[in-house]
């Protein structure tokens, strides 16, 4: 059976999720002197990120709306349960 | 010898099992009876209150360490129990124990091979994630273990083993006797036990099944003894008394070689006292009880929950040194001071340490006694030794006296204190006051900080904490004072601000229009207080804002908008401006006075710091307060008067809104009213009559607002924010409104209808309780039965939504208590782990903004 092409949920209450690349990882795990551990969690097949093709320890950034700061950051680490 | 401090490090924690072994080595007495005293009211040998278990009687001596009551610490005993009994706290890891091991040869159900695979996952699960992964893993590893049917060690085919709750283990429905499970859990071997996380050295599993019982020390369950003479024992005593006396029965029984059933019902027996003993809150046993009928505390019981030893004994510590009683309001005093009643200013006191300086000072405390005030209630030697001062001992304390002794001296004004209110639901709910000794019995406080403690005067009471130690009382002015809680964490706007009268006055004041000779202004400010005249204009009339200018800093400088704002930005008042600290127009208002709006008090408060802002809100209060008293404020039944225009408005709007909701009715009743989406016909029909009624009130009030007099102190009062709106006037003057119960009109009470005067099926406006006239004019009686109800069903909302609400407050209070934002500005938990990555998601710290915003327009126009 052919895979079907993968696509990002839309829906408002969604945000958008993205993948890191190795670098920007790296860096934001050195800024804050942290191991991917302490970062929130996100479970492997979580909807929100099956289009983005992760693996275990990836780091997804989701840009929310934020009713204080307008836009806000914020990361999780994949994590298999 | 010098003293020197011992250092220990704790370096690890070992929980283990006690072996039969141990409880005996450990027992410094054999019980064998259930009587507790002989004849002569003395400890009966070998009972469960053996003088060897310690004692509890003033004058006896403990015979194991001869020590007395209150110096011996009491010893275990045991106790031989004739059958083996189930321990109740292990009957899961039994269970999980039997089902994980093989029935013949005892050995775990993973064949050998794979048994040191398993043993290092679990060591590197450990290691590299902790034991909370490790115990999960466990988990997991017996839980696959449940299906294997043959033993890989012997090849002995497995029963299912199951368990009836409580205590009761089956195997393929056939019940094991704790005798047959203890066999069992004797024959796993130690290395096996290694994968369930048991370490076989300090736990065999075989110890989880009770053969012999450790009875607690006596000092542990005292007996009290009643007014009438009579003892009355511990529940632990009773239940222990219980425990013996079956054990005993039962060995009588198997020695007399009674038939099983005999036997095995009183084996059932003992199991359930000494499980009942454990813990008397095992979901499928009936509690034992007490004579009377209420549940005796057993070991859990004391322990566990809200009224357990953790949250009552360690968590929540009871204080010396502290007052409670009824509060009541005093605007003289400063939002700063709590006024204390002087009979409680006579309990409490505050150490003082005698110095040459000043102990000619703190001898006239002691000359004056512990009746007079100020004096004092107690001298401390350096060696501890403390005096109580009286009549007869002062003498003799006075020429003791001498630099290093102590004198408690009674509170006195300026002292500080700590003041709370229940809950204590922030941290501006315990704030540090200074003292006020007052006359009266009520503690005394500005109503400007009943804002922050949620307090009112309907019988609250409140409690007051006098710190003992300099350090304390440095801290707690330091941390905790009442200016500096002034801007709320919560939206960052002043939370101690105006309230009533100072609002309404303040109203009064500055409204244009207020003009009085200079001879009464200057009345008036020094009557609230105020001596610095400088500022007045010197001419012969002088206006509201310019009395009000004189207490504003010369350098301030603020622009804001009042409430007029809102329904006319031109009128001359509905922009409040300061320049050079003059009120050059715009009255004030709750939006510029008042707590949690309005940036008038916020920017005084950046601009001249916490301590000033107490100070100017005193001359604020007090301005508010002086102006009402001198030129009088008083709310009058006309004050809420219509006039005839807007009478017959009323009645017009009121009778175009019934027609509406007949016409509403009687679309509905033909079919053609049209659904509001996602509803039934008959939920929109109530929807459309609700929203059609508040609309009719809402009609009400702002009538209200166009027509009523401006110059009638009621709607001063509404006008000012200072109490009451709109809606309230026209409840009163015009039409009370629709009377909601749980969310909707009001349709039960009678079978399709609501009270027995209407008639059935009617869906009228009146019949569903809308009340169409004011207060001001009566209710008609079944329009009282709906207040009633509508009365009833909020107060029983609020008495069950206020133990929610706190639960709910625990919660969230246990689950973020060590959260901290990190310099990095993430918020953290205790171990490091990231919550948020910039606290609140915009970094701001509350307090430091103007009502969560940061004005950069302002912040450069004050730097130009």
């Amino acid at each position: 059976m052919a895979e079907k092409k993968k696509i990002p949920i839309t829906h408002t209450l969604i945000p958008e999720h993205t993948k890191l690349s190795d670098d920007e990882k790296k860096k934001l795990l050195e800024f804050h002197n942290i191991t991917i551990k302490d970062l929130p969690k996100i479970l492997i097949k979580d909807p929100a990120i099956k289009h983005l093709d992760v693996k275990e320890n990836d780091v997804i950034r989701i840009q929310r709306r934020s009713s204080t700061a307008g836009e806000s950051v914020f990361y999780r680490g994949v994590v298999n349960e | 010898m010098e003293d020197k401090p011992i250092y220990k490090y704790i370096d690890s924690i070992e929980f283990g099992l006690l072996s039969p072994k141990d409880i005996k080595e450990m027992a410094k007495a054999k019980v064998v009876t259930p009587e507790l005293y002989d004849k002569e009211g003395y400890p009966v040998d070998g009972g469960l209150m053996d003088v060897r278990l310690g004692v509890i009687d003033p004058g006896l001596r403990c015979k194991t360490d001869g020590q007395k009551l209150k110096e011996s610490l009491g010893h275990f005993g045991f106790m031989e129990l004739a059958r083996p009994v189930v321990h109740i706290s292990f009957v899961s890891v039994i269970l999980d124990l039997l089902r994980s091991t093989c029935r013949k040869c005892g050995r775990i159900l993973i064949p050998n091979e794979r048994l040191d695979e398993v043993k290092d996952l679990l060591d590197k699960i450990s290691l590299e994630q902790g034991p909370h992964e490790r115990r999960d893993k466990i988990k997991e590893v017996i839980a696959s273990l449940r299906t294997i049917s043959k033993c890989p060690h012997c090849a002995e085919k497995q029963q299912k083993v199951s368990i009836d709750k409580p205590t009761n283990f089956l195997e393929d429905d056939k019940r094991l006797s704790p005798i047959e499970v203890r066999a069992r859990l004797e024959k796993i071997v130690d290395e096996d036990l290694l994968v369930f996380g048991i370490n076989p050295a300090i736990a065999r599993p075989e110890w989880m099944i009770l053969t012999v019982l450790p009875i607690p020390p006596v000092t542990m369950r005292p007996s009290i003894t009643l007014e009438s003479g009579e003892r009355s024992e511990d529940d632990l005593t009773h239940k222990l008394g219980d425990i013996v006396r079956i054990n005993q029965r039962l060995f009588e029984n198997i020695n007399a070689g009674a038939p099983e059933i005999i036997i095995e019902d009183l084996w059932d027996l003992l199991q359930y006292h000494i499980t009942t003993f454990f813990d008397n809150e095992v979901a499928q046993l009936p509690p034992a009880r007490h004579r009377s009928g209420q549940p005796l505390k057993t070991l859990v019981g004391r322990i566990k929950s809200k009224e357990g030893r953790i949250r009552t004994n360690l968590i929540g510590k009871r204080t010396n040194f502290s007052a409670r009683t009824v509060i009541s309001p005093d605007p003289k005093i400063d939002i700063n001071e709590v006024g204390v009643p002087l009979m409680i200013a006579k309990k409490l006191t505050i150490p003082e340490r005698v110095t040459e300086w000043n102990m000619e000072y703190l001898k006239e405390f002691i000359k004056r006694g512990a009746d007079t005030y100020p004096g004092s209630n107690y001298m401390i030697r350096p060696d501890g030794k403390r005096k109580k001062v009286s009549d007869e001992t002062k003498e003799q304390l006075l020429e003791e006296i001498q630099p290093g002794f102590i004198v408690e001296r009674h509170l006195m004004d300026g002292d500080i204190a700590l003041f709370n209110r229940q809950p204590s639901l922030h941290r501006m709910s315990m704030m540090c006051h200074k003292v006020k000794v007052l006359p009266g019995m009520t503690l005394r406080l500005n109503p400007a900080v009943c804002a922050p403690y949620n307090a009112d005067f309907d019988g609250d009471e409140m409690n007051l904490h006098i710190p003992q130690t300099e350090e304390a009382r440095a801290e707690s002015e330091i941390l905790m004072e009442v200016q500096t809680q002034i801007i709320s964490p919560r939206y960052g706007l002043s939370i101690i601000a105006c309230v009533q009268d100072s609002i309404s006055g303040n109203y009064v004041l500055t409204k244009d229009g207020f003009e009085v000779s200079r001879q009464q202004a200057i009345d008036l400010l020094a009557s609230a207080g105020i001596e610095n005249y400088d500022k007045l204009p010197n001419k012969p009339r002088v206006t509201g804002k310019e009395i009000f200018s004189t207490i504003i800093p010369d350098d301030f400088n603020f622009t804001g908008k009042s409430r007029l704002f809102a329904k006319n930005p031109d009128d001359p008042d509905a922009i409040v401006r300061i320049v050079d600290g003059k009120l050059v127009s715009g009255v004030l208002d709750s939006n510029n006075l008042g707590q949690g709006s309005g940036l008038l008090l916020r920017n005084l408060h950046k601009k001249y710091g916490a301590d000033d802002i107490i100070l100017l809100l005193r001359n604020i209060n007090g301005l508010g307060a002086e102006v009402l008293l001198k030129y009088g404020f008083t709310s009058k039944i006309s004050d809420i008067d219509l006039s005839e225009s807007a009478y017959s408005q009323i009645d017009k709007d009121k009778k175009s809104a019934y027609k509406d909701v007949d016409k509403l009715i009687a679309d509905f009743r033909s079919g053609k009213l049209e659904s509001l989406p996602g509803r039934s016909m008959a939920e929109s029909l109530e929807l459309r009559i609700l929203e059609r009624l508040n609309k009719l009130r809402n009609e009400a009030g702002l009538l209200v607002e166009q027509t009523a007099s401006t110059d009638s102190n009621t709607m001063k009062m509404v006008r000012s924010g200072a109490r009451g709106n709109n809606i309230n006037i026209a409840q009163m003057s015009a039409v009370v409104g629709q009377q909601a119960l749980r969310g909707g009109r009001i349709s039960q009470g009678y079978r399709n209808r609501s009270l027995s005067c209407f008639k059935p099926n009617d869906l009228g406006a009146d019949a569903r309780g809308f009340i169409q006239t004011g207060f001001k004019f009566g209710l008609k009686p079944y329009e009282l039965f709906f207040m009633a109800m509508t009365g009833r069903d909020s107060m029983m909302d609020t008495a069950l939504r206020t133990p929610k609400s706190g639960y709910l407050y625990r919660r969230l209070a246990n689950a973020m208590q060590d959260l901290k934002v990190e310099y990095d500005f993430t918020v953290r938990d205790a171990s490091k782990k990231i919550v948020q990555f910039n606290y609140g998601e915009d970094g701001l710290d509350v307090s430091k903004t103007e009502g969560g915003k940061i004005n950069i327009k302002s912040i450069i126009e004050s730097v130009k």
